[in-house]
């Protein structure tokens, strides 16, 4: 094609706009969940500034907790005005969505948030350091580990609150990344939540270098995937000559209206769809921690501290599949021939490649890394089923999964020993005999990940493989299923070394937390519980919720 | 409405196992007579549901429904026809002498620091208690999904029974004790997980296919044929359900987690394992492989039957070569299981019928023999054959009760065992001469490990260590009797028994729609 066509994809253009600037409309009320999160957070680095040092905590831990509630709020009255079903439509100019699996998925990101907060605010389980209870995190994340300031910090007994503002930045973008409705706000939003998570890896109190090693590994190969990411918006904007979803499906499918001479020449061009296609994908990949886009996950979550690992197993791993789910529903649905045979490739490397590496793990965190590769893997197995039900099963894997994966990594911070928490395999060995009530619940979210029955893990797991035998993929589900049994071979290894292996003298000690960690891991429970036994309600409210706007 | 009676069957123990976890450490005692207590009430319920089903009446009685997940298509639908109410009561009435037979294993040692929050006893009983109603209420459920859901999660109870309560009796000693037994436990659950996960691809293959997973509305729809399976779906999901049952039941060559499990756990939990469990994996062939894939469960009998007959002579030729006792029982009930699943293939009303008179009695029998051995063990510490002799000049009335639950257990005419596995073969041979012939190897085999085992053990000169032995005692003696009369009982007079199993096996026989071959005589010439 000429070089004068292509640039009139944007030189017509730009001059057809001069003249009528429209005024953008921007649905406030629509966005609401989304703007309360980003006020506060704001508001939070204000009371960074202002508010005296002794009052920041609780006015932080306050705000944060308000401003969740709030945003769920938000959410809930929207999807009860029918914004989930039969008012969906696109808000601020084409950019949001606001439909069913938008407000389900910010709904459930919202409140793990809420889970994760009360995590995140914990202060009884270090030791108190020089007459202050501390957190997880860093006395003064600034300073050098080692150095001499980083000494004066701890002795001074510093505590920083910026992790409160800083998820609140990343919730805000998790909570656009599943509405975005084109590709430049998918990629804003996507920048948006990475940029905190990456600080927030980095501030680990104990282990401070293999923290930031894992903030670094992390940012690394976050700034490549979003290279990937961008570079294939670009190329799926040269071939439809938008960024906008809905005009890109049109493209793809062959439905659209007012060719222009530039498109024309475009649009025949399927290299630029194929591999502009494949990028975007493999972007959202990565976050979603699929093979073999997997390889940050066991360093970050072994590295970040344990609080945060449950927020980016959790909220992240929700965030992501909504915009994954967006992507090959929503634009790519005329491509689902050619994106289905990669998608099952990927669906049982990753199914497999996370269920095989776990067993060899020594680490509970790096174990239950590989664990939620695994079960990507699993919830990739109801996105590609390419139906409603699909769709609603993923939600409802989701919502089940992220409460599970939170509670567990709360666990994981209540065992400790003199180096902090205690996460080699072998220190667990006899939890169960020194604090039996502990353990079990470790044990209830360890069967509800491998998907025992009564548990969440086996509804979701059961949505999930439904959907995928409906859709024909039985080869997957049988695929799933072998998965599964390998996988529930480790986890029942822990419950093994906890219950059947004799304590060590020297073993762990179990602290008592507060009860910001103790309702954590009681929602937990409670969820995995009622989600296992009575999960219809939820299974309805996801069905509602399975259809996209376009 | 009427009163839900199974519910009740099934919420009864359940309502019991979180009292008895809920007494505090230190009142012990308190906790097992609770767990009796909630067995024994759980015992009468299953007499109630005895006495109200008509054997003449509908195929599925006392049933209830009620929605459940409406978005998988599952509804709790229970009922229960003549063979899942004999298990059911085969259940109800082992548990109280399980829980007795098991009053001091899990009574922490003497030396164990003492812990406020460690609470073994307390656990135990409640396991056990669990393990019975899911076991129960997997017997009584008609919505595939629930029963898959129970057959999975009653495995998680049992795993603890087995990894947390190991048999004291250990030759290597503690630390040997305590590794071999989280070996098998977590042999037991992989193979049954592994089992139950490959069923659960074909349960949801199953739905696909039929769109429901109501065990009656299925089998109606194929009956008026509103329900075709290709052959091949219907053979591949056929599979998937036999290899769970196949496995729990267990069958050559997937019964390895057994000899394990059952060695390594205490003689009560033993018994939980092979006669309540187990039973659950040849119950659920009949019920559900025979009952909704009629088909395939024709083509694949020549090689279950194979597989069948293996399994009673290999599990027969291995019992023979034990030297530890439990193991030997473990390998004698591979054997029985093998004469159980050959009778429920042969496609008989006689070998059904007698199937399933041989789950009830298989699981009469080898409590008593078991639990009589696990009292033995634990008077000795061995599990050793070597390390008894003469016991029956020491304690003859244990070494009698042992006789009988071993003459039991290789089918003595006059004792129930011998009935089912009469009508077993009668019903084999009618339709597989060859196999029904072979199996007969299995009853010479049985005689000979049972009456060597009692050789070696019970007689010959009095060994040192056995000297002392005390007799059985009266809680003891308890346990035993009641199971030694009612091996006795039906073994005279089966008649009750039979009538309640046999509408429903006439029930299965039209699901497969298989008829008896006609006896040929010959005619006089």
């Amino acid at each position: 094609m000429s070089a004068t066509v292509v640039h009139s994809l944007w030189t017509t253009a730009a001059a057809d706009r001069v003249a009528t600037i429209p005024a953008p409309k921007i649905e406030y009320a629509q966005l609401s969940p989304v703007l309360i999160v980003l006020g506060a957070a704001v508001l939070g680095i204000l009371i960074e500034a202002f508010v005296p040092r002794k009052g920041r905590y609780h006015t932080q831990l306050f705000l944060s907790l308000v401003a969740l509630a709030a945003s769920f709020a938000a959410v809930v009255a929207l999807a009860a005005d029918g914004y989930g079903t039969t008012r969906k439509h696109i808000a601020a100019m084409g950019a949001i969505a606001v439909d069913g699996p938008a407000l389900f998925l910010q709904g459930t990101i919202l409140l793990a948030s809420v889970v994760a907060v009360f995590t995140f605010a914990e202060r009884g389980l270090d030791p108190e350091s020089h007459g202050k209870r501390v957190d997880s995190f860093a006395a003064q994340p600034a300073s050098v580990p080692g150095s001499d300031s980083e000494k004066a910090a701890v002795r001074a007994g510093f505590t920083t609150t910026e992790v409160f503002p800083l998820a609140l930045f990343a919730v805000a973008g998790m909570l656009v990344f599943p509405a975005a409705n084109d590709l430049l706000t998918l990629f804003i939003a996507l920048e948006v939540f990475s940029l905190p998570l990456y600080l927030l890896c980095a501030l680990a109190r104990r282990k401070r270098l293999l923290s930031q090693e894992a903030a670094v590994k992390y940012f690394l190969l976050g700034s490549f995937s979003s290279a990937f990411l961008l570079f294939g918006i670009a190329l799926l904007y040269g071939y439809a000559g938008s960024v906008s979803y809905a005009r890109i499906a049109e493209v793809v499918d062959g439905t659209v209206q007012n060719v222009s001479p530039a498109l024309a020449d475009t649009m025949g061009n399927d290299a630029l769809l194929l591999i502009g296609g494949a990028m975007v994908l493999m972007g959202l990949l990565f976050k979603v921690g699929a093979v073999p886009f997997h390889m940050w996950t066991p360093d970050v979550y072994q590295g970040a501290p344990t609080p945060v690992t449950g927020f980016m197993a959790a909220a992240t791993k929700v965030a992501a599949f909504g915009a994954l789910l967006r992507l090959l529903y929503v634009v790519l649905p005329g491509l689902r021939w050619d994106w289905r045979p990669v998608m099952w490739g990927v669906v049982i490397v990753t199914m497999l490649g996370g269920a095989i590496v776990a067993i060899t793990q020594t680490d509970i965190k790096r174990l239950l890394a590989y664990s939620s590769i695994a079960h990507a893997g699993f919830i990739l197995a109801g996105v590609i089923a390419g139906t409603a039900d699909g769709i609603s099963s993923v939600l409802f894997y989701l919502a089940a999964y992220s409460f599970v994966t939170i509670g567990a990594f709360a666990v994981v911070t209540l065992v400790r020993d003199a180096g902090g928490e205690a996460t080699h395999l072998s220190k667990w060995a006899g939890l169960g005999r020194r604090s039996p009530l502990v353990a079990a619940v470790f044990a209830v979210y360890l069967l509800a990940f491998a998907g025992i029955p009564l548990t969440s893990g086996f509804s979701g797991k059961f949505a999930v493989f439904k959907a995928a035998a409906e859709s024909g993929a039985g080869a997957l589900v049988v695929v799933g299923v072998i998965a599964s049994a390998i996988a529930a071979f480790f986890y029942i290894r822990v419950i093994v070394l906890m219950f059947f292996s004799e304590p060590k003298p020297e073993g762990p000690t179990v602290a008592v937390p507060s009860p910001l960690t103790m309702t954590a891991i009681a929602v937990g429970v409670l969820v995995t519980l009622v989600l296992g036994v009575a999960p219809q309600y939820f299974l309805d409210l996801a069905g509602q919720a399975g259809v996209f706007v376009r | 409405m009427s009163f839900p009676l199974l519910t009740a069957t099934a919420v009864l123990p359940a309502v019991g196992a979180i009292a008895t976890a809920a007494v505090p450490a230190a009142r012990r005692t308190a906790a097992k007579w609770l767990a009796l207590l909630f067995s024994l009430a759980t015992l009468a319920l299953a007499v109630l549901v005895l006495v109200r089903f008509e054997p003449g009446g509908a195929r599925y009685q006392l049933t209830e429904s009620h929605a459940w997940i409406a978005d998988f298509g599952v509804r709790y639908e229970l009922g229960v026809d003549g063979i899942g109410v004999a298990l059911l009561a085969l259940t109800a009435l082992l548990i109280p002498f399980v829980i007795l037979a098991g009053w001091h294993d899990a009574d922490p040692l003497e030396d164990a620091r003492p812990n406020r929050r460690w609470r073994p006893t307390q656990g135990f009983f409640a396991l056990i208690l669990m393990v019975e109603a899911m076991v129960i209420l997997s017997f009584e459920a008609t919505d595939v999904f629930l029963f898959y859901i129970l057959f999975e999660a009653m495995l998680i109870p049992m795993y603890f029974l087995i990894g947390g309560f190991g048999d004291r009796a250990h030759a290597g000693g503690d630390e040997a004790a305590a590794t071999q037994r989280s070996y098998a436990a977590v042999k037991f659950l992989l193979y049954n997980l592994v089992g139950g996960l490959i069923m659960l691809a074909a349960v949801i293959g199953l739905y696909v296919v039929a769109g429901t997973f109501s065990l009656s509305e299925i089998v109606a729809a194929r009956a008026d044929g509103s329900l075709s399976m290709a052959t091949g779906t219907e053979r591949w999901l056929f599979l998937g359900f036999f290899f769970a049952f196949a496995v729990k039941a267990p069958l050559w060559p997937l019964h390895t987690w057994l000899p394990n499990a059952m060695g390594e756990a205490t003689a009560p939990v033993a018994v939980l394992i092979t006669a309540v469990v187990d039973k659950v994996g040849t119950f659920a062939m009949l019920r559900f492989c025979l009952g909704l894939f009629p088909e395939a469960s024709t083509w694949a009998t020549p090689a279950i039957l194979v597989l069948a007959l293996i399994s009673i002579v290999y599990g027969a030729l291995l019992a023979v070569g034990q030297r530890d006792i439990k193991r030997l029982i473990a390998y004698a009930s591979i054997s029985h299981f093998g004469f159980i699943i050959m009778g429920i293939f042969a496609m008989t009303s006689q070998g059904q019928s007698g199937a399933t008179l041989y789950m009830v009695n298989h699981g009469i029998s080898t409590a008593a023999l078991m639990l009589v051995a696990g009292f033995l063990i634990s008077r000795r510490g061995s599990r050793l054959i070597a390390d008894y002799g003469g016991v029956q000049k020491v304690a003859p009335v244990l070494a009698g009760t042992f006789l009988i639950g071993g003459l039991a257990t290789l089918s003595l005419p006059g004792l129930s065992p011998f009935v089912s596995e009469f009508l077993v073969l009668v019903g084999t041979f009618s339709r597989y001469p060859v196999v029904g012939v072979i199996a007969t190897v299995g009853i010479v085999l049985a005689a000979l490990y049972v009456l060597v085992l009692y050789q070696r053990t019970m007689t010959g000169p009095v060994k040192d260590a056995v000297r002392t032995m005390p007799d059985l005692r009266i809680r003891e003696l308890v346990v035993v009797t009641p199971l030694i009369a009612l091996l006795l009982f039906l073994g005279v007079y089966p008649k009750p028994l039979t009538e309640i199993v046999n509408p429903a096996v006439e029930h299965t026989m039209s699901d497969v729609q298989k008829t008896d071959p006609k006896p040929e005589v010959e005619a006089a010439p």
